[in-house]
């Protein structure tokens, strides 16, 4: 019986210590903040050499066997990589599936616009790569701030997912021989990247959609398109199901589920201006979180240093331009401060490659955080180019002069339109203006090694939760994990989870808590709609990004980051005392969707200040003013702060920050270096 | 700049609609045209009036999302690209903009230009997909592609699903879009051993949809953000012949 | 009644290329019409004789009732069906995107099909039902009639003016038809292409050229008028 057998093994689910009762211990304050200190934390991390530990654990987890999977409802909210492929393999495997997503259809999730491609380590360019060796990278591109086990997974799944999409016919670049091409990317030395040209976000995406829709039309996947989750209900501590809103009709609807996922991206939305798409939002993880999921490394957001510079004053957007360029573009400034010329005036000894002069080694190539800061000195410092000044240049004048403007054309000549379409400007031509924007958040919602959450029964997968990728994520490892979870990690982890509960009835919607949570979605939203002020969502939106961006974005300091809170909280009163909304919240409502997102980034931005306040040290996409080297570079502390800082809501109060340490036992902490 | 908007007001799918007249002023050659609906809602919501309803998302022309007839063409006045990637650089001050959303039977209108496109995933769930569950692939190199295989399956692939094919038809046809997945798996050898019955179940859900015939225009390709030829409606049409004289 | 819209469109195609097909034969039959006007009316006449004598030929010529009636219902069938599928606007710019050819088959269908019944009345109804006058070798003389409606320049307008439409309805439904067959490599589209607008130029020109021939060659009074007005 398989529920036995899972009780039995080492590595069961039943008893673990955050699901014990919290009690709020207060220790000790950390030095710069206001939040209050909780306890450590564990994750579940299976016994074994860390090579071995994905398949103990699979080789001696729970499973629930045909007959009862259709007995067990699952919820997955969100329709991405990982919500899709999830939701999609979950059908597969014969589970009741209900599968949410705000957009009209599971194909617009924001998963699409990844352009560069995704890593998988299958050495196919006999370059020396290996399972370790892409394990190594992501550790060492994460800062050492991610867990060892984790980052083994998601690099031995690598090369499944490559098998599973080719099978999709999800159409990836070829060599003439007929054999899968690779690029590298940034942060690595090893071409590992399999792209779809600029498109491989889409087409993996469309790989997962098409899985989807096949397991919507065998009738095991139930699609809720334009459904907004609003609150995730538990009953005794364990999730329940979701309360959700139909877009459409206002209408508020009760799920139920044996487990609920959420697989809804990252927020990085949350500045505003940023790469993501404007429906992105937090709003699932954090409900989520104020029902007792921990939410980790809240401050970790990546700076794209590929995107393009905002114009002007009504930007909604930050288009990213694909990392891959780098692969042959070269990044400059002028070496003369407020230089005016055209960039071909600029003869080639008044340039300065900055990157390939502060870190030779990795050059152009450098990764994400280290080339967007590196880019953000020199505009601070006078040196940036365009209109604003807010830019660099990324200059394939050499690379076309060395493989011909065809060779280019074929790798990068959709980017090059993009770019032609959005500026005007033709990149054959002269260079490409580029600048860093808000584009992925590392922090998220804290899983164990299950991928589960604090609360029992409720899941995280993709960019939703905080997991792999440390302080910093390297380029084309974003599409990867949230395949990996999807495809191949939480469809045994749930397996694993749901073992020992075959027995245990779907939750009733008529229970006291679908009723409660539903009642307190209906007063939020009423109580948004009554407020009838004179300003709108978007503005609060915009200021609040400004907010964050200026002190916890980039860089960040200690003074600025207590700012930041103080001015977040009186933004938010202004918000609650000024929002308009014009219509009813019984119809379908844009500016009620904004004002509910808007109203949870106020939450979240705070916490992302007490995240960065509360960890004293720069790593990976965190950099304290405080804390830097005489040249500039991130200055670790692996003594104190080699811990992931876990955040337990507190109604309102100043959050309490549990740590769960990181042990490294296969790779040893380095100084990160990239010279 | 200063524009003229006659954008099309639509209370729900049962309601009759209008078009009602707006001014925008102060507005930047630089702005993308949603960024300037942007600024009309936020004038309209300030005021207490009920926004305009638009799809659009990601912003950057690959999401699919946005799409309405602008002047009477879709996505405006260039071709190959998407609403959210036109620019009010692309017209004259003073010049007078009629919005209207992407028309079809099988389209219907939602609210304002916010319309209906599900039919395009129930054609996708009939069929539009390589049945290759989870776990079952084999080793990602043990299949051969050509490189110039692989591209064309590429081109078919890239339709974002806008539907702007199906708006820009005066047929209100749905071949392209359909054409695009057909072919797209076609090309493919791991696509092939489910390619006749793909084809035509596919081109039964089109059908039931109420979406229009072809009949070889060949606007929608002119009008595809992401240039997806009209050829893949004739592989379609080899696929489907195919099936019908060597059974599905 | 067909349903499924490839299978009606797949009706189209080989109705109308099946049309095609009698149009290069039906041209090569009427080039005897160039030859001098002796040998012209005994060839033209035997030819016709013989043609509609042929028990082949009257199979065929079944074909071609049908093809012609099925390609015009199917088209109602289809314009109508197309009418309530498509979106209508109040500002319409879509006819940039596509040539008005393409987008007008409909119309010029009709007036085709407004010419084939006028032809039919000028010589298959003419031929078949009525006692015309015999040649000296003893066959009905179609050639005579031939050149004695020619001989009416409002019929000449007219047969010339449908010829226009017809190229113009070849020139997209040529190309479609292959389309629709399910021609899509790029190669042979392009071949394809290239040849679809060379049938439908020289059957709808030559077809064309024969009425105006006949009208200033055959009435040689007239050309010589012409000329010597010049």
């Amino acid at each position: 019986m398989s529920t036995n057998f899972a009780e039995a093994n080492s590595i069961s689910r039943a008893t673990i210590e955050i699901h014990e009762p919290r009690q709020k211990t207060i220790e000790s304050k950390t030095g710069g903040g206001d939040a209050i200190e909780g306890k450590s934390i564990r994750a579940n991390i299976p016994s074994g050499d860390l090579a071995d530990k994905w398949q103990n654990f699979k080789d001696h987890a729970g499973l629930v066997s045909p007959a009862n999977r259709k007995k067990l409802r699952v919820i997955v909210v969100g329709t991405g990589l990982a919500g899709a492929s999830l939701a999609a393999t979950l059908g597969e495997m014969g589970y009741q599936v209900l599968s949410f997503c705000f957009q009209d259809s599971p194909r617009r999730a924001h998963s699409v616009a990844a352009q560069g491609g995704v890593n998988a380590c299958k050495n196919y360019k006999n370059d020396g790569d290996s399972i370790y060796r892409m394990f190594y990278d992501t550790i060492k591109g994460g800062d050492f701030r991610a867990r060892e086990a984790n980052v083994y997974r998601l690099a031995e799944c690598s090369q499944l997912l490559i098998d599973q999409a080719v099978a999709q016919g999800v159409p990836f670049a070829r060599e003439y021989s007929g054999y899968l091409n690779n690029r590298s990317f940034g942060g690595v030395q090893v071409s590992r990247t399999f792209y779809a040209r600029g498109q491989t976000g889409q087409q993996l995406l469309l790989g997962a959609y098409q899985a989807l829709m096949r397991q919507v039309n065998a009738g095991t996947v139930k699609l809720y398109a334009q459904h907004e989750m609003l609150d995730l209900v538990t009953i005794d501590g364990k999730a329940a199901g979701i309360i959700a809103r139909n877009l459409l009709t206002g209408e508020i609807e009760r799920h139920a589920a044996h487990v609920v996922v959420l697989a809804t991206g990252g927020y990085g939305k949350i500045y505003y201006l940023s790469t993501l798409a404007m429906g992105c939002n937090a709003s699932a993880i954090w409900r989520a979180h104020k029902k007792g999921a921990f939410m980790a490394s809240t401050s970790w957001i990546q700076f794209h240093p590929t995107s393009l510079p905002q114009l002007g004053e009504h930007q909604s957007k930050l288009t990213l331009m694909s990392e891959s360029l780098r692969n042959d573009g070269r990044i400059w400034v002028p070496k003369k401060q407020n230089d005016s010329r055209a960039p071909n005036d600029i003869p080639e000894n008044e340039r300065d490659y900055y990157l390939e002069r502060r870190y030779p080694s990795f050059g152009n190539l450098a990764p994400r955080d280290i080339s967007s800061r590196a880019a953000k000195e020199r505009i601070d410092a006078g040196y940036g180019v365009g209109p604003q000044k807010n830019a660099v240049y990324l200059d394939f004048s050499h690379a076309i002069k060395a493989q011909g403007k065809k060779k280019i054309a074929e790798k990068y000549g959709n980017l090059f339109d993009m770019y032609r379409k959005i500026t005007g400007i033709d990149a054959y031509e002269q260079p490409m203006m580029i600048s860093p924007s808000a584009h992925f958040t590392m922090g998220g919602l804290w899983i164990d090694y299950d991928l589960m959450t604090t609360i029992p029964g409720l899941f995280a997968a993709g960019e939703a939760n905080f997991a792999d990728h440390g302080a910093n994520r390297l380029g084309a490892n974003s599409l990867l994990q949230a395949c990996v979870d999807g495809y191949f990690i939480a469809p045994y982890t749930i397996a694993n989870y749901l073992s020992n509960k075959i027995k245990t009835e779907l939750p009733s919607t008529s229970h006291q808590a679908f009723v409660e949570a539903e009642a307190n979605v209906k007063s939020q939203l009423d109580m948004f709609v009554k407020i009838r002020g004179d300003k709108t969502a978007e503005m609060f939106h915009k200021e609040l990004g400004r907010l964050l961006y200026n002190y916890c974005g980039l860089s960040r300091n200690r003074e600025g980051l207590k700012t930041a809170i103080k001015k977040i909280r009186d933004l938010k009163d202004e918000f609650y005392a000024r929002l308009m909304i014009p219509e009813e919240a019984t119809t379908l409502n844009v500016e009620l969707e904004k004002a509910g997102r808007v109203a949870d980034y106020f939450e979240i931005g705070e916490l992302m200040c007490y995240d960065a306040l509360t960890r004293e040290e720069s790593c990976g996409a965190h950099f304290r003013e405080e804390y830097q080297t005489p040249e500039g570079e991130a200055m670790r502390n692996d003594d104190e702060f080699r811990f992931i800082s876990v955040w337990e809501w507190n109604n309102g109060q100043a959050p309490i920050l549990h740590k769960e340490s990181l042990e490294f036992e296969s790779v040893k902490l380095a100084e990160r270096s990239y010279k | 700049m200063k524009l003229k908007l006659n954008i099309w007001r639509q209370e729900s799918t049962t309601a009759k609609g209008a078009f009602k007249t707006y001014t925008l002023e102060n507005l930047e050659k630089d702005m993308s045209f949603l960024e300037m609906l942007d600024v009309l809602n936020e004038q309209l919501v300030t005021k207490g009036e009920r926004p305009v309803v638009f799809d659009h998302d990601c912003r950057e022309g690959i999401c699919g999302t946005c799409g309405v007839m602008i002047n009477g063409r879709a996505h405006g006045p260039i071709g190959g690209i998407t609403t959210c990637q036109l620019h009010l650089r692309s017209f004259n001050d003073g010049d007078e903009i009629t919005v209207e959303p992407f028309r079809a039977k099988a389209f219907p209108v939602i609210k304002d230009l916010k319309i209906d496109r599900s039919a395009f995933d129930r054609i996708i769930a009939s069929g539009g997909y390589i049945s290759a569950s989870t776990g079952s692939a084999p080793e990602a190199n043990s299949i051969l592609i050509t490189h110039d295989v692989a591209e064309s399956a590429f081109d078919s692939a890239a339709c974002i699903g806008c539907g702007a094919c199906v708006a820009t038809c005066k047929n209100g046809s749905a071949a392209l879009f359909t054409a695009a997945k057909i072919s797209h798996l076609a090309k493919l050898p791991q696509g092939r051993a489910e390619a006749r019955i793909r084809v035509v179940k596919m081109v039964e859900q089109m059908d039931k949809e109420g979406f229009g015939h072809c009949t070889n225009t060949e606007a929608c390709q002119v009008e595809c953000p992401m240039g997806v030829s009209v050829l893949n409606i004739a592989q379609m049409n080899w696929e489907y012949n195919k099936a019908l004289l060597l059974g599905a | 009644m067909i349903k499924l819209t490839l299978l009606r469109k797949l009706l189209m195609a080989l109705t109308g290329l099946f049309l095609c097909l009698f149009l290069v034969i039906h041209l090569l039959g009427n080039l005897q019409l160039f030859l001098p006007k002796e040998i012209a009316q005994e060839q033209f006449n035997a030819y016709s004789q013989a043609l509609s004598g042929n028990l082949f030929i009257k199979v065929v010529a079944i074909g071609l009732y049908v093809s012609i009636l099925a390609h015009a219902i199917y088209a109602v069938v289809i314009t109508i069906y197309n009418r309530k599928s498509g979106g209508k606007y109040a500002v319409d710019e879509r006819k940039v995107a596509s040539p008005w050819y393409s987008r007008s088959m409909g119309l010029l269908g009709t007036v085709i099909f407004v010419f084939i019944v006028i032809h039919f009345q000028n010589f298959w109804y003419y031929y078949k039902f009525t006692d015309m006058p015999l040649d000296p070798w003893g066959r009905k003389d179609l050639y005579s009639a031939v050149v004695n409606l020619f001989g009416n320049v409002w019929y000449v307008v007219i047969y010339v003016v449908s010829m226009v439409a017809m190229g113009y309805h070849l020139l997209h439904g040529v190309a479609s038809a292959l389309r629709t067959l399910g021609v899509y490599h790029q190669k042979y589209v392009r071949v394809v292409n290239v040849a679809g607008v060379v049938y439908s130029v020289v059957i709808s020109a030559g077809f064309a050229i024969i009425p105006i021939y006949v009208y200033l060659v055959q009435h040689q009074e007239r050309l010589l008028t012409l000329l010597q007005l010049k």
